[in-house]
Protein backbone atom coordinates (compact mmCIF):
# COMPACT_ATOMS: atom_id res chain seq x y z
CA UNK A 1 0.00 0.00 0.00
CA UNK A 2 3.23 2.08 0.50
CA UNK A 3 3.86 2.49 -3.47
CA UNK A 4 0.22 3.33 -3.99
CA UNK A 5 0.38 6.84 -4.87
CA UNK A 6 -3.46 7.33 -5.25
CA UNK A 7 -3.42 6.40 -1.63
CA UNK A 8 -0.92 8.26 -0.37
CA UNK A 9 -1.52 11.25 -2.25
CA UNK A 10 -5.80 11.07 -1.01
CA UNK A 11 -4.68 9.85 2.84
CA UNK A 12 -2.17 12.93 2.27
CA UNK A 13 -4.52 15.90 1.32
CA UNK A 14 -7.61 14.01 4.00
CA UNK A 15 -6.06 13.29 6.96
CA UNK A 16 -5.41 17.51 8.31
CA UNK A 17 -8.70 17.51 7.26
CA UNK A 18 -10.03 15.05 9.51
CA UNK A 19 -8.31 16.10 12.16
CA UNK A 20 -9.05 19.73 12.44
CA UNK A 21 -12.63 18.53 11.94
CA UNK A 22 -12.36 16.09 14.89
CA UNK A 23 -10.59 18.87 16.85
CA UNK A 24 -13.95 21.11 15.42
CA UNK A 25 -16.16 18.11 16.90
CA UNK A 26 -14.32 18.34 20.45
CA UNK A 27 -14.21 21.83 20.78
CA UNK A 28 -18.00 22.46 19.74
CA UNK A 29 -19.62 19.76 21.39
CA UNK A 30 -21.86 21.51 24.08
CA UNK A 31 -23.05 23.86 21.24
CA UNK A 32 -23.54 21.94 18.60
CA UNK A 33 -23.96 18.44 17.63
CA UNK A 34 -20.95 16.33 18.36
CA UNK A 35 -18.87 15.47 21.11
CA UNK A 36 -16.16 14.27 22.91
CA UNK A 37 -16.91 10.69 21.35
CA UNK A 38 -17.45 11.56 17.85
CA UNK A 39 -14.36 13.76 17.77
CA UNK A 40 -12.29 11.10 19.51
CA UNK A 41 -13.36 8.36 16.71
CA UNK A 42 -12.53 10.77 13.92
CA UNK A 43 -8.89 11.85 15.42
CA UNK A 44 -8.80 8.01 15.78
CA UNK A 45 -9.96 6.77 12.36
CA UNK A 46 -7.51 9.90 10.83
CA UNK A 47 -4.41 8.32 12.57
CA UNK A 48 -6.02 4.79 11.62
CA UNK A 49 -5.70 6.02 7.90
CA UNK A 50 -2.17 7.02 7.78
CA UNK A 51 -0.84 3.90 9.66
CA UNK A 52 -2.82 1.78 6.87
CA UNK A 53 -1.18 4.46 3.90
CA UNK A 54 2.26 4.73 5.56
CA UNK A 55 2.76 1.58 7.46
CA UNK A 56 1.65 0.85 11.08
CA UNK A 57 5.97 1.31 12.47
CA UNK A 58 5.00 4.93 11.56
CA UNK A 59 1.97 5.19 13.16
CA UNK A 60 3.18 3.88 16.29
CA UNK A 61 5.95 6.45 15.98
CA UNK A 62 3.73 9.04 15.90
CA UNK A 63 1.29 7.73 18.60
CA UNK A 64 3.65 5.25 20.58
CA UNK A 65 1.10 2.36 22.66
CA UNK A 66 2.56 3.69 26.04
CA UNK A 67 1.07 7.09 24.96
CA UNK A 68 -2.67 5.73 24.47
CA UNK A 69 -2.24 3.45 27.48
CA UNK A 70 -2.09 6.77 29.77
CA UNK A 71 -4.14 8.24 27.77
CA UNK A 72 -7.26 5.90 28.05
CA UNK A 73 -6.57 6.12 31.54
CA UNK A 74 -6.39 9.62 31.77
CA UNK A 75 -9.68 10.46 29.52
CA UNK A 76 -11.66 8.69 32.29
CA UNK A 77 -9.58 10.81 35.00
CA UNK A 78 -10.41 13.70 34.27
CA UNK A 79 -14.32 12.72 33.86
CA UNK A 80 -13.97 11.26 37.16
CA UNK A 81 -11.85 13.92 38.61
CA UNK A 82 -14.45 16.51 37.96
CA UNK A 83 -16.96 14.43 40.36
CA UNK A 84 -14.23 13.93 42.85
CA UNK A 85 -13.24 17.56 43.15
CA UNK A 86 -17.15 18.21 43.57
CA UNK A 87 -17.01 15.52 46.18
CA UNK A 88 -14.22 17.37 47.78
CA UNK A 89 -15.76 20.70 47.55
CA UNK A 90 -18.69 19.85 49.90
CA UNK A 91 -20.95 19.62 46.46
CA UNK A 92 -22.67 15.93 45.29
CA UNK A 93 -20.44 13.85 42.91
CA UNK A 94 -20.71 15.07 39.62
CA UNK A 95 -21.97 18.29 40.54
CA UNK A 96 -20.21 20.92 38.33
CA UNK A 97 -21.23 23.55 39.42
CA UNK A 98 -18.54 23.08 42.45
CA UNK A 99 -16.19 24.21 39.76
CA UNK A 100 -17.18 28.32 39.50
CA UNK A 101 -19.04 28.70 43.38
CA UNK A 102 -20.41 32.04 42.39
CA UNK A 103 -21.21 31.07 38.70
CA UNK A 104 -22.72 27.77 38.83
CA UNK A 105 -24.45 28.02 35.42
CA UNK A 106 -21.05 28.83 33.73
CA UNK A 107 -19.37 26.43 36.16
CA UNK A 108 -22.21 23.59 34.36
CA UNK A 109 -20.44 24.31 31.03
CA UNK A 110 -16.78 24.04 31.80
CA UNK A 111 -17.87 21.19 33.67
CA UNK A 112 -19.19 19.48 30.45
CA UNK A 113 -16.47 20.90 28.18
CA UNK A 114 -14.12 19.14 30.90
CA UNK A 115 -16.11 15.63 30.37
CA UNK A 116 -16.20 16.13 26.44
CA UNK A 117 -12.48 16.17 26.59
CA UNK A 118 -12.28 13.30 28.94
CA UNK A 119 -14.58 11.08 26.90
CA UNK A 120 -12.88 11.93 23.77
CA UNK A 121 -9.49 11.49 24.66
CA UNK A 122 -10.18 7.90 26.25
CA UNK A 123 -12.23 7.04 22.65
CA UNK A 124 -9.17 8.32 20.78
CA UNK A 125 -6.96 6.37 23.16
CA UNK A 126 -8.77 3.15 22.89
CA UNK A 127 -9.76 3.32 19.14
CA UNK A 128 -6.24 3.22 18.65
CA UNK A 129 -5.37 0.35 21.08
CA UNK A 130 -7.86 -1.36 19.49
CA UNK A 131 -6.30 -1.32 16.37
CA UNK A 132 -3.13 -1.16 17.05
CA UNK A 133 -3.89 -4.97 19.12
CA UNK A 134 -5.75 -6.20 16.18
CA UNK A 135 -4.02 -5.76 13.80
CA UNK A 136 -0.57 -6.57 15.73
CA UNK A 137 1.47 -9.74 14.24
CA UNK A 138 0.31 -9.28 11.11
CA UNK A 139 3.49 -11.15 8.59
CA UNK A 140 4.15 -7.70 7.41
CA UNK A 141 3.04 -4.65 9.92
CA UNK A 142 2.52 -2.51 7.19
CA UNK A 143 -0.04 -5.06 5.43
CA UNK A 144 -3.20 -3.96 7.49
CA UNK A 145 -5.14 -3.25 4.27
CA UNK A 146 -3.78 -5.01 1.80
CA UNK A 147 -6.03 -7.95 0.29
CA UNK B 1 -45.99 15.20 -3.33
CA UNK B 2 -44.02 15.26 -0.26
CA UNK B 3 -40.47 15.69 -0.52
CA UNK B 4 -39.71 13.96 2.47
CA UNK B 5 -41.62 11.17 2.07
CA UNK B 6 -39.57 10.48 -1.21
CA UNK B 7 -36.54 11.20 0.21
CA UNK B 8 -37.70 8.67 2.93
CA UNK B 9 -39.10 6.08 0.70
CA UNK B 10 -35.63 6.00 -1.81
CA UNK B 11 -33.29 6.06 1.41
CA UNK B 12 -35.25 3.08 2.58
CA UNK B 13 -34.87 1.00 -0.40
CA UNK B 14 -31.57 1.82 -0.45
CA UNK B 15 -30.99 0.56 2.92
CA UNK B 16 -32.96 -3.01 2.30
CA UNK B 17 -30.76 -3.12 -1.63
CA UNK B 18 -27.62 -2.62 0.82
CA UNK B 19 -28.34 -5.20 3.60
CA UNK B 20 -29.56 -7.94 0.96
CA UNK B 21 -26.09 -6.64 -0.68
CA UNK B 22 -24.36 -7.28 2.60
CA UNK B 23 -26.10 -10.97 3.17
CA UNK B 24 -25.25 -11.81 -0.48
CA UNK B 25 -21.60 -10.68 -1.06
CA UNK B 26 -18.97 -13.70 -0.58
CA UNK B 27 -16.40 -11.43 -0.64
CA UNK B 28 -15.86 -10.23 2.77
CA UNK B 29 -14.06 -7.00 1.67
CA UNK B 30 -17.18 -6.07 -0.34
CA UNK B 31 -19.66 -6.72 2.40
CA UNK B 32 -17.48 -5.01 4.81
CA UNK B 33 -17.83 -2.11 2.45
CA UNK B 34 -21.79 -2.32 1.92
CA UNK B 35 -22.11 -2.69 5.65
CA UNK B 36 -19.89 1.17 5.24
CA UNK B 37 -22.61 2.19 2.70
CA UNK B 38 -25.68 0.78 5.14
CA UNK B 39 -24.32 2.95 8.29
CA UNK B 40 -24.16 6.07 5.86
CA UNK B 41 -27.53 5.41 4.51
CA UNK B 42 -28.53 5.15 8.08
CA UNK B 43 -26.47 8.29 8.87
CA UNK B 44 -28.61 10.43 6.28
CA UNK B 45 -31.75 8.93 7.72
CA UNK B 46 -31.30 9.80 10.96
CA UNK B 47 -30.96 13.54 9.10
CA UNK B 48 -33.86 13.53 7.71
CA UNK B 49 -35.48 12.91 11.08
CA UNK B 50 -33.54 15.92 12.61
CA UNK B 51 -31.69 13.42 15.10
CA UNK B 52 -27.92 15.37 14.17
CA UNK B 53 -25.88 13.99 16.97
CA UNK B 54 -27.25 10.45 16.17
CA UNK B 55 -26.47 10.67 12.70
CA UNK B 56 -23.04 12.18 13.82
CA UNK B 57 -22.26 8.81 15.95
CA UNK B 58 -23.66 6.70 13.17
CA UNK B 59 -21.13 8.52 10.24
CA UNK B 60 -18.01 7.92 12.71
CA UNK B 61 -18.55 4.57 14.73
CA UNK B 62 -20.89 2.39 11.98
CA UNK B 63 -19.01 4.00 8.61
CA UNK B 64 -16.05 4.88 9.86
CA UNK B 65 -14.51 3.12 12.81
CA UNK B 66 -16.02 -0.67 12.94
CA UNK B 67 -15.80 -0.33 8.83
CA UNK B 68 -11.34 -0.30 9.77
CA UNK B 69 -12.10 -2.74 12.53
CA UNK B 70 -13.42 -5.05 10.37
CA UNK B 71 -10.92 -4.63 7.60
CA UNK B 72 -7.99 -5.48 10.45
CA UNK B 73 -10.17 -8.53 10.95
CA UNK B 74 -10.26 -9.60 7.73
CA UNK B 75 -6.33 -9.10 7.54
CA UNK B 76 -6.23 -11.75 10.14
CA UNK B 77 -9.26 -14.09 9.11
CA UNK B 78 -8.91 -14.20 5.44
CA UNK B 79 -11.37 -12.47 3.16
CA UNK B 80 -13.14 -15.31 1.28
CA UNK B 81 -16.13 -16.99 2.74
CA UNK B 82 -16.51 -20.50 2.74
CA UNK B 83 -19.47 -21.09 0.00
CA UNK B 84 -22.12 -22.68 1.85
CA UNK B 85 -25.38 -22.15 0.64
CA UNK B 86 -28.09 -24.71 2.69
CA UNK B 87 -31.36 -23.81 2.89
CA UNK B 88 -32.74 -24.12 5.95
CA UNK B 89 -36.59 -23.86 6.74
CA UNK B 90 -36.88 -23.52 10.21
CA UNK B 91 -34.24 -20.72 10.22
CA UNK B 92 -36.27 -18.88 7.27
CA UNK B 93 -39.03 -19.27 9.86
CA UNK B 94 -37.40 -17.83 12.73
CA UNK B 95 -35.92 -14.87 11.00
CA UNK B 96 -40.08 -14.64 9.86
CA UNK B 97 -41.42 -14.45 13.00
CA UNK B 98 -38.99 -12.20 14.81
CA UNK B 99 -40.34 -9.70 12.40
CA UNK B 100 -43.50 -9.95 12.37
CA UNK B 101 -43.53 -9.64 16.15
CA UNK B 102 -40.97 -6.36 15.81
CA UNK B 103 -43.49 -5.06 13.41
CA UNK B 104 -45.80 -6.24 15.70
CA UNK B 105 -44.35 -3.98 18.25
CA UNK B 106 -44.09 -0.88 16.45
CA UNK B 107 -47.62 -0.94 15.75
CA UNK B 108 -47.90 0.35 19.68
CA UNK B 109 -45.85 3.37 18.71
CA UNK B 110 -46.97 6.59 18.47
CA UNK B 111 -46.58 8.29 15.41
CA UNK B 112 -43.46 9.81 14.21
CA UNK B 113 -44.01 13.95 15.10
CA UNK B 114 -47.03 13.31 17.19
CA UNK B 115 -47.11 15.85 19.51
CA UNK B 116 -49.33 14.04 22.59
CA UNK B 117 -46.90 10.95 21.93
CA UNK B 118 -45.73 10.15 26.18
CA UNK B 119 -41.73 11.04 25.08
CA UNK B 120 -43.31 15.01 24.89
CA UNK B 121 -46.85 15.17 27.57
CA UNK B 122 -44.71 13.42 30.39
CA UNK B 123 -43.65 15.62 33.33
CA UNK B 124 -39.93 15.01 33.06
CA UNK B 125 -39.71 16.01 29.60
CA UNK B 126 -39.97 19.96 30.56
CA UNK B 127 -37.17 19.12 32.86
CA UNK B 128 -35.13 17.62 30.00
CA UNK B 129 -35.82 19.74 27.37
CA UNK B 130 -36.22 23.45 28.53
CA UNK B 131 -33.16 25.49 28.80
CA UNK B 132 -33.92 27.76 32.09
CA UNK B 133 -34.50 25.19 34.17
CA UNK B 134 -32.62 25.52 37.68
CA UNK B 135 -30.72 22.77 38.95
CA UNK B 136 -31.68 20.58 42.33
CA UNK B 137 -33.08 23.28 44.28
CA UNK B 138 -32.36 21.72 47.41
CA UNK B 139 -28.69 20.99 46.60
CA UNK B 140 -25.83 23.09 47.87
CA UNK B 141 -26.25 24.85 44.14
CA UNK B 142 -29.80 25.50 44.66
CA UNK B 143 -29.12 27.92 47.29
CA UNK B 144 -27.18 30.42 45.44
CA UNK B 145 -29.47 30.37 42.88
CA UNK B 146 -32.17 32.38 44.85
CA UNK B 147 -30.00 35.42 44.00
CA UNK B 148 -27.97 34.38 40.72
CA UNK B 149 -29.98 34.32 37.74
CA UNK B 150 -27.20 32.79 35.82
CA UNK B 151 -28.11 29.13 38.19
CA UNK B 152 -29.71 27.65 34.79
CA UNK B 153 -28.35 25.81 31.86
CA UNK B 154 -30.07 28.61 29.70
CA UNK B 155 -27.99 30.40 27.28
CA UNK B 156 -24.46 28.02 28.47
CA UNK B 157 -25.41 24.63 26.74
CA UNK B 158 -27.48 25.45 23.40
CA UNK B 159 -27.29 21.88 22.45
CA UNK B 160 -30.01 19.48 24.65
CA UNK B 161 -28.53 16.60 23.74
CA UNK B 162 -25.18 17.05 25.33
CA UNK B 163 -26.98 18.88 28.02
CA UNK B 164 -28.92 15.47 28.82
CA UNK B 165 -25.78 13.58 28.38
CA UNK B 166 -23.67 15.15 30.49
CA UNK B 167 -25.68 16.78 32.84
CA UNK B 168 -28.92 14.98 33.66
CA UNK B 169 -27.26 12.09 32.93
CA UNK B 170 -23.55 12.67 33.92
CA UNK B 171 -23.32 9.31 36.03
CA UNK B 172 -24.69 7.16 33.07
CA UNK B 173 -22.15 8.80 30.82
CA UNK B 174 -19.27 8.51 33.46
CA UNK B 175 -19.69 4.37 32.89
CA UNK B 176 -20.08 4.64 29.67
CA UNK B 177 -16.42 6.04 29.77
CA UNK B 178 -15.42 2.76 31.98
CA UNK B 179 -17.22 0.37 29.64
CA UNK B 180 -14.97 2.15 26.73
CA UNK B 181 -12.24 1.86 28.93
CA UNK B 182 -12.49 -2.14 29.86
CA UNK B 183 -12.90 -2.81 26.11
CA UNK B 184 -9.60 -0.91 25.36
CA UNK B 185 -8.00 -2.92 28.81
CA UNK B 186 -9.49 -6.03 27.45
CA UNK B 187 -8.02 -5.88 23.93
CA UNK B 188 -4.31 -5.20 25.78
CA UNK B 189 -4.78 -7.94 28.10
CA UNK B 190 -6.14 -10.62 25.65
CA UNK B 191 -3.92 -9.76 22.55
CA UNK B 192 -0.80 -7.61 23.79
CA UNK B 193 1.53 -10.69 24.15
CA UNK B 194 1.31 -12.62 21.07
CA UNK B 195 4.07 -13.39 19.56
CA UNK B 196 6.79 -11.10 17.91
CA UNK B 197 4.75 -8.21 20.09
CA UNK B 198 7.63 -6.76 21.21
CA UNK B 199 5.91 -5.39 23.85
CA UNK B 200 5.20 -9.03 25.52
CA UNK B 201 3.04 -9.25 28.42
CA UNK B 202 1.05 -6.50 28.96
CA UNK B 203 0.01 -2.76 29.96
CA UNK B 204 2.39 0.26 30.43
Amino acid sequence: MRDNVLMRVIARWNIPFMITFGAYTQVHGELGPGGGFQAGIIVAAAFILYGMVFGLPDMRRIVPRRLTDVMALLGVMIYAGTGVYALAMGYEFLDHAALIESDPGAAEAWGMTAVEYGVGITVFAVMMTIFNEITEGTHEEGAASEG
Amino acid sequence: MNAYLILDVVLLALLVLTAIATVEMRNLYSAVMMFSIYSLLMACFWMTMDAVDVAYAEAAVGAGISTILLIGTLVLTGSQETVRRAFSPAALAACLLCGALLVYGTLDMPAFGDRNAPAHTHPIYEGYTRQDVPKDPAGKSGQVAADHNSNFFHGHVPNQVTSVIVAYRAYDTLFEAVVILTAGLSMILLLRGRKGNPQRGGLL
